[in-house]
């Protein structure tokens, strides 16, 4: 089945002119158009331009040229501009919005030859870890249609697990893409903070957004690493570093990998969650690993820091939707003040409030050395203890996520318990280190990742463990009933 | 409940947000339990401790030459606006 293949045997295929860009394009698109109704993972489908992006692609192929990903098909998280297609960023506030330029990545994979099929449903502005806060409704893990797919990055988790697309795009602030990874059962990589551009990707939380991957294997997702990672002068945070060759360096040698085991990840954790992480560690051993205790004392205070820090950046970058240049503008504001509180009370959702409001109260005077001041301090205390683990081990091994996807409607109400479903994953983004969550089995049915997290501008080593996971085990292969 | 209803007023209106009356009670809810749980970073020690605004150490603002880049697209870029006069954003009137 063409949706079930790898990228590397697609390139092959496409190379060897077995099969043609447009084949595979259309293979996809049928695909989208029979099985997005019961997910509601796409929310755009560019269907015109990826037939003609897939031609353009099928001419470059037939003249010679060759690329891990020429003729590939892609589906963009819709909070990444696209020149001349809506970009909404799951919100009424950009529903109107048919972006003027290309986001960076859109960029370098269009020039590789990828083919964009469309873009993906997300939580609002990315602030969500279900897929529930969306302007275009929830979506639906394929695994079990009345389970959230996780989030900001649930419809291109969603859609990267039913085989909508060989790969999609995500983006990570809290968890982003690791989440919706781990309850999908697709493998999800932030990569490290500065390693990718964010020029054209929404801004949420700036000192913590990261643009990756979600695909089906470690394998797949270095191919597009390679080409998405990368110096861009446009992004003031970019790093000026040179990209290694992901997919030469997978199979590195594991033995001796020292791995840790986070004490802190594993107090709390649902029990068969926990079994299947110290089984995939049994692989690990197996194969040559040596296992290591640490602890980062301070991890746990990793969420509600993040939620003082993120915040408090959001109601900063969010300040640019105010209903002049761009978006929703209210109906008759009486007055410029009207103007602005309306469009943006009308035109954000509950959750993009309160994040919004506990910023402007984190930031504003007589709160902000309590709040925002000691956030920062607890922030550099959790990325010290990081960086202590690191140095008697190379990498860290632990759960994704506490639980495996809830129920659509469970947590929405009450914020806190919300957040908590990112208490995994919240540390590398406060450090700005890159993690992973692979596949790695299932409780009732439903999929459970193990996460990686490694030093800054480990992506090499991670991908390269997570990749010899998974020729020794097969849950990255299984495909959910249905989407088969 | 830590926040009041006129913290929660005085929020909004920092934020430029309009809050309908039925939606403020449960804003005014929600927001104390955020705060609420939030306020557990008040038990740590951190007297000694510079404060992180990056995660990455020893980035600096990168600067570029003072030289033109980028050509006038405005048309392109006013598109999405929703009033625009003579390459001008209309909003309603500020001053009398």
């Amino acid at each position: 089945m063409l949706h079930t293949l790898s990228i590397g045997e697609l390139a092959r295929r496409l190379a060897a002119r077995e099969i043609s860009s447009l084949e595979l394009t259309r293979h996809f698109l049928e695909r989208i158009e029979r099985l997005n109704p019961s997910l509601n993972a796409v929310i755009t489908l560019t269907a015109d331009q990826a037939l003609a992006a897939a031609r353009a692609a099928d001419l470059r192929l037939g003249a010679g040229e060759r690329g891990r990903l020429l003729g590939i098909p892609l589906i963009h998280k819709d909070i990444f501009c696209t020149d001349g297609v809506r970009t909404s960023c799951g919100s009424r506030m950009l529903d109107n919005f048919i972006s003027p330029y290309d986001a960076t990545i859109v960029t370098r994979l269009k020039a590789a030859g990828t083919v964009m099929l469309g873009k993906s449903n997300m939580d609002e502005f990315a602030m969500g870890s279900s897929n529930e806060t969306s302007y275009y409704g929830p979506v639906k893990n394929p695994w079990d249609t009345t389970k959230v797919p996780g989030g900001s990055s649930g419809g291109s988790s969603a859609a990267s697990a039913a085989r909508l697309a060989p790969f999609t795009t995500g983006t990570d602030t809290g968890g982003s893409i690791r989440q919706p990874a781990a309850l999908t059962g697709v493998t999800g990589v932030k990569p490290t903070y500065g390693r990718v551009s964010r020029y054209g990707m929404i801004a949420f939380a700036s000192s913590l957004d990261q643009a990756g991957v979600l695909a089906r294997s470690a394998e797949d997702a270095a191919a597009v690493l390679a080409v998405m990672a990368g110096f861009d002068p446009r992004d003031s945070t970019s790093v000026d570093a040179p990209v290694p060759d992901y997919p030469a360096l997978l199979d590195a040698p594991l033995k001796g990998l020292k791995i840790g085991l986070l004490r802190e990840f594993f107090d709390g954790l649902e029990s068969r969650n926990a079994a299947l992480i110290r089984e995939a560690l049994g692989v690990y051993t197996s194969m040559g690993a040596e296992t290591v205790e640490v602890s980062l004392p301070h991890l746990p205070l990793s969420v509600p820091t993040y939620y003082v820090v993120a915040p408090a950046e959001c109601s900063s970058n969010l300040s640019r939707f105010d209903g002049v240049r761009f978006g929703y503008r209210c109906e008759q504001p009486k007055d410029l003040k009207d103007l602005y509180e309306r469009s943006r009370g009308e035109g954000f959702g509950p959750e993009v409030k309160r994040r919004i409001m506990t910023g402007t109260y984190v930031l504003s005077a007589g709160y902000f050395d309590a709040y925002y001041l000691k956030a920062q301090k607890v922030r550099r205390l959790i990325t010290d203890d990081f960086r202590a683990a690191f140095e008697k081990v190379d990498l860290v091994v632990g759960p994704t996520t506490p639980t495996p996807a809830f129920a659509i409607g469970a947590k929405i109400d009450d914020p806190v318990t919300m957040y908590l479903n990112d208490i995994y994953t919240i540390g590398a983004n406060l450090a700005g280190l890159p993690g992973i969550s692979a596949p790695c089995g299932f409780v009732d049915g439903l999929p459970v990742g193990m996460q990686l997290i490694g030093p800054h501008f480990s992506e090499a080593r991670l991908l390269s463990a997570a990749h010899h996971f998974q020729r020794a085990t097969d849950w990255h292969l299984k495909t959910p009933g249905g989407y088969q | 409940m830590s926040l009041t209803r006129q913290d929660v007023e005085k929020i909004a209106r920092l934020a430029r947000l309009s809050i309908t009356e039925t939606e403020m009670p449960v804003y005014v809810t929600s927001l104390s339990s955020i705060v609420d749980f939030v306020a557990d970073l008040s038990r740590v020690e951190t007297d000694r401790v510079e404060p992180m605004a990056h995660p990455l150490e020893g980035q600096r603002q990168r600067l570029r030459a003072d030289a033109v880049s980028e050509t006038d697209h405005h048309e392109k870029y006013q598109a999405n606006a929703p009033q625009v006069q003579a390459g001008l954003y209309v909003v309603p009137r500020v001053i009398e």
